[in-house]
């Protein structure tokens, strides 16, 4: 009995935890990306493209922040944060490397946070 | 047992509490006065909220991070590190010094897109109030892109030049709908009111495989005043020393935030007999305009519906001919010359747009239209009777391959038309027939993102008469440097040539009318076939910092098959026939605009167009076709001032070099023309007075500089015999004319 409960229980939040984390294959992210201009934009905007999985990306200069429309099959957020940041934009949680945001044109010279 | 399965509950529900725990917290100046509309978000994330009119916010823990960023327009940004949650409590210190940086920049009138792959241009509402009267054919007075022709004597009609070839050539849409087409050619443009119309957008070259497989030298597509962002009411009154009346009314009603309505009502009139050179003719035809057009649109942003219902009435009444005719007496009879034209069309169209909610670069768009033109008509003895009846429909696909670089537009169209058509010249025909098509297309469309970008698109129809054939078009846009773009095109067009009603200023003459093949299924000819290539290349930069541009570009059209119109054979006589041997329009457009001081913008242009085709005599340069054209505009205006008065100065200056005229040297010596017409220069200004924003007055002239065509009707003595021709018009016929109007808005 105890353990029919038990695995009943257990089989319930594991469905429930594997509903929660269905891929979606038209995810619609939001997360902040450094940047000053237009130049930024395109880099921006290259780089989430290079991640196969990325459908769509649109980076606002007013906002300094891109949306996204990915499927989560083929990528996941930190891999599009990852591209990002090894552009030359901090992308989300994920910083650049000070070197790499160093060579950046001088307007695309970003205030970091 | 039980026990542990309610301590193991109980810990989930704790842990999921945990999860959706808030902090709650309330944002103050230094004055605590509670900030309405600030911003709290987690560093880093798109989480965020703003604060109510008291000052408090909530706002869901976050399990990435504990920095709290609170910002407000005008205040220093604050970071809160949040360890527990309790209620915060902030006060947001002032920026000392708010440094204000004002940018303005005057959105221009006409944009050349830097980005677009195609050679477009938009015209927006500012250009088209440049030129104040009064239909879509007049829009483009201030365009050089598009050459007006002047009125031919006889009709009134302006028609419109693209690379040097007529409006036939261009594919005209309403929205995206062919609207000026088969039976409407002719006066088609004359049947929209400028007010009505939102923007023009103008494509030089092949165009895109969307919207069907007609157009040759270019597109223009009009769209029309959208419901929703109307305002609910509007009058524009005009009147003109040559007696033209017209007036136009808009009523909009918003019924709820979905749907809204706008109700257009267009009347003109022109009663006054004009006779200023004296040679017994009407100068421009007496007539009157009723139209009406009923639109509908549907909005629903959440569920990405887009919808818009069209209903139009038109009824159009247009007489000429000699002062002298009276229509109840001398209609069909040689007592004097006399011309009616009377045109009714209906119409009836929808368009419904679907975005996909999940997929904002998907959708779904679907267009049906009916439409009847209906045009009775004589020209002197002659007879011309049309009544078209057209469907149109058109579903699109739109969405991306993998991400939105690559991006694609497929779906079908079928085209219906059943003409009744009946001629009555030196013989009498009855050409009714009906013509369907059933096509599909696919277009992909690559933008790299930067600098490069790149439309291919191909249809394969199927038509009762042009049989099944394939359009294939290619655009390509490069910007090599900062500022600059580069373009290419190549397409293929095929149509079907309404050789009467694209041809119906003949009619006005003694000529005898010959199609000389009989082995083709359109009046007994082949379809129209041409490859149009281009080039063009634009770069703005800056002159002693004032902003200027120059554009350049070459167009090439080469038509296979032509439906040939000969006048050169003999000046009693016009043949139509298949083209043997070259028939070809290459353009070049050079245009350079600057802003040398604020809201003073000149444009200039000079056109140059080698329009040849092999008629049955010799390969000739087509006739009333200047080969050198130059074009000035010049539009300032004045600051707008508190309560919106400002002054618009707009003056159009048009040069047209010498002109083939058609061969008349077996007339007799009296009925003969010049093998060239002379050069003349045509000058046109408008002065704007606007009072207020709702209230506006302007005054304007045409052909300032009184510049008149000679001899505009040959035979202008006796209509009714041999030498009788009034379509050889190249130039004004019209001196100098001046009108007024106003324009009032409630909005």
């Amino acid at each position: 009995m105890k353990n029919i409960v038990l695995i009943v229980l257990v089989s319930f939040l594991s469905i429930n935890g594997f509903a929660q984390e269905k891929k979606s294959k038209n995810k619609k992210v939001e997360f902040a990306v450094g940047g000053n201009c237009e130049m930024c934009q395109k880099r921006i905007e290259k780089a989430a493209f290079s991640v196969k999985g990325v459908k769509s990306a649109n980076w606002h200069v007013d906002h300094k922040d891109i949306h996204l429309i990915i499927d989560e099959t083929k990528c996941s957020i930190t891999d599009v944060q990852n591209a990002i940041a090894s552009a030359g934009h901090d992308a989300g949680k994920i910083k650049t490397k000070d070197e790499v945001y160093n060579d950046l044109h001088g307007c695309c010279k970003y205030e970091r946070l | 047992m039980y026990k542990k399965i309610a301590v193991l509950l109980l810990l989930i529900s704790s842990s999921i509490y945990a999860q959706n725990s808030e902090i709650k917290g309330k944002i103050v100046d230094q004055n605590n006065i509670p900030i309405l509309g600030a911003n709290i978000f987690w560093q880093s994330t798109s989480i965020g909220t703003t604060s109510d009119e008291n000052g408090l916010f909530t706002i869901k823990k976050s399990p990435e991070t504990n920095s709290l960023l609170i910002s407000y327009i005008g205040f220093n940004t604050q970071k809160i590190e949040v360890l527990d949650s309790k209620e915060l409590n902030v006060k947001l210190i002032e920026v000392t010094t708010l440094n204000e940086v004002t940018v303005s920049k005057t959105l221009k009138s006409t944009r050349n897109s830097y980005t677009a792959v195609t050679n477009l241009q938009t015209m927006g509402q500012k250009e088209l109030l440049k030129a104040a009267c009064c239909n879509l054919s007049e829009s483009f007075s201030t365009n050089p892109s598009i050459d007006v022709n002047f009125s031919d004597a006889v009709t009134g009609n302006k028609q419109i030049k693209m690379l040097g070839l007529t409006s036939p050539y261009i594919l005209m849409t309403e929205e995206n709908i062919p609207a000026i087409r088969g039976a409407s050619q002719a006066y088609g443009l004359s049947f929209v009111p400028g007010t009505w119309v939102e923007s023009i957008q103008i494509t030089k070259g092949a165009g895109s495989v969307i919207n069907g497989y007609e157009s040759i030298s270019g597109q223009i597509n009009y769209e029309i005043l959208k419901p929703i962002n109307d305002i609910p009411f509007f009058v524009n009154a005009y009147g003109s020393m040559d007696g033209r009346f017209e007036l136009n009314t808009h009523f909009n009603q918003k019924y709820s935030d979905k749907l809204s309505s706008t109700l257009f009502i267009h009347g003109n009139s022109r009663q006054t007999k004009n006779d200023m050179n004296n040679d017994g003719f009407l100068d421009n035809p007496i007539g009157k305009q009723v139209n009406i057009l009923n639109r509908w649109q549907y909005n629903d942003v959440e569920k990405g519906i887009v919808s818009f219902f069209n209903v139009r009435y038109m009824k159009d009444d247009k007489q000429s001919g000699q002062v002298a005719f009276n229509p109840n007496i001398d209609k069909f009879t040689t007592n004097a010359w006399g011309s009616e034209i009377a045109t009714e069309k209906v119409e009836l169209s929808n368009k419904t747009g679907y975005v996909f909610p999940d997929m904002p670069y998907q959708s779904i768009g679907f267009q049906n239209s009916f439409q009847m033109n209906k045009q009775d008509s004589y020209f002197g003895l002659n007879q011309y009777n049309i009544n078209q009846k057209s469907y149109y429909s058109n579903l699109i696909f739109n969405s991306i391959i993998s991400n939105t670089k690559n991006k694609f537009a497929t779906g079908i169209n079928f085209t219906y038309d059943d003409y009744n058509e009946n001629v009555v010249l030196n013989f009498a025909k009855d050409f009714s027939r009906i013509d369907n098509s059933v096509g599909a297309f696919f277009e992909y469309t690559y933008d790299n993102l930067d600098n490069f970008s790149l439309v291919a698109g191909a249809r394969v129809d199927n038509h009762n008469r042009l049989g099944t054939f394939v359009t294939p078009r290619l655009h390509m846009r490069y910007n090599p440097w900062k500022n600059s773009v580069l373009r290419a095109s190549v397409g293929r067009g095929k149509r079907a040539a309404n050789i009467f009603a694209e041809n119906q200023q003949l009619f006005a003459s003694s000529r005898s009318f010959a199609i000389l093949n009989n082995d083709g299924k359109l009046y007994g000819l082949n379809p129209e076939i041409a490859w149009n290539y281009g080039m063009s290349f634009s770069q703005s930069f800056k002159v002693f910092g004032m902003d200027s541009e120059i554009a350049l570009d070459y167009y090439v059209t080469d038509f296979q098959n032509q439906a040939v119109v000969d006048l050169d054979y003999s000046p009693q006589q016009v043949l139509f026939y298949n083209l043997k041997g070259k028939s070809f329009a290459n353009s070049l457009q050079a245009e350079f605009s600057i802003e040398p001081i604020k809201h003073l913008n000149v444009k200039s242009a000079y056109k140059f167009y080698d329009v040849q085709t092999q008629y049955t005599t010799e390969q000739l340069q087509r006739a009333l076709q200047a080969k050198h054209r130059f074009f000035t505009n010049v539009a300032f205006e004045t600051h707008i001032k508190d309560k919106g008065q400002q002054w618009k100065f707009d003056v159009t200056y048009n040069w047209l070099g010498e002109q083939r005229l058609p061969n008349t040297a077996s007339n007799l010596p009296q009925y003969r023309l010049e093998e060239y017409a002379t050069s003349f220069s045509v000058f046109n200004a408008q002065v704007t007075r606007t009072f207020s924003s709702v209230f506006e007055v302007y005054v304007g002239g045409e052909n300032i500089g009184n510049y008149r065509q000679n001899n505009a009707i040959v035979g202008v003595d006796n209509p009714f015999g041999a030498y009788f021709d009034s379509s050889m018009v190249y130039g004004p016929i019209f001196g100098q004319m001046y009108y007024a109007g106003l324009r009032f808005k409630i909005k």
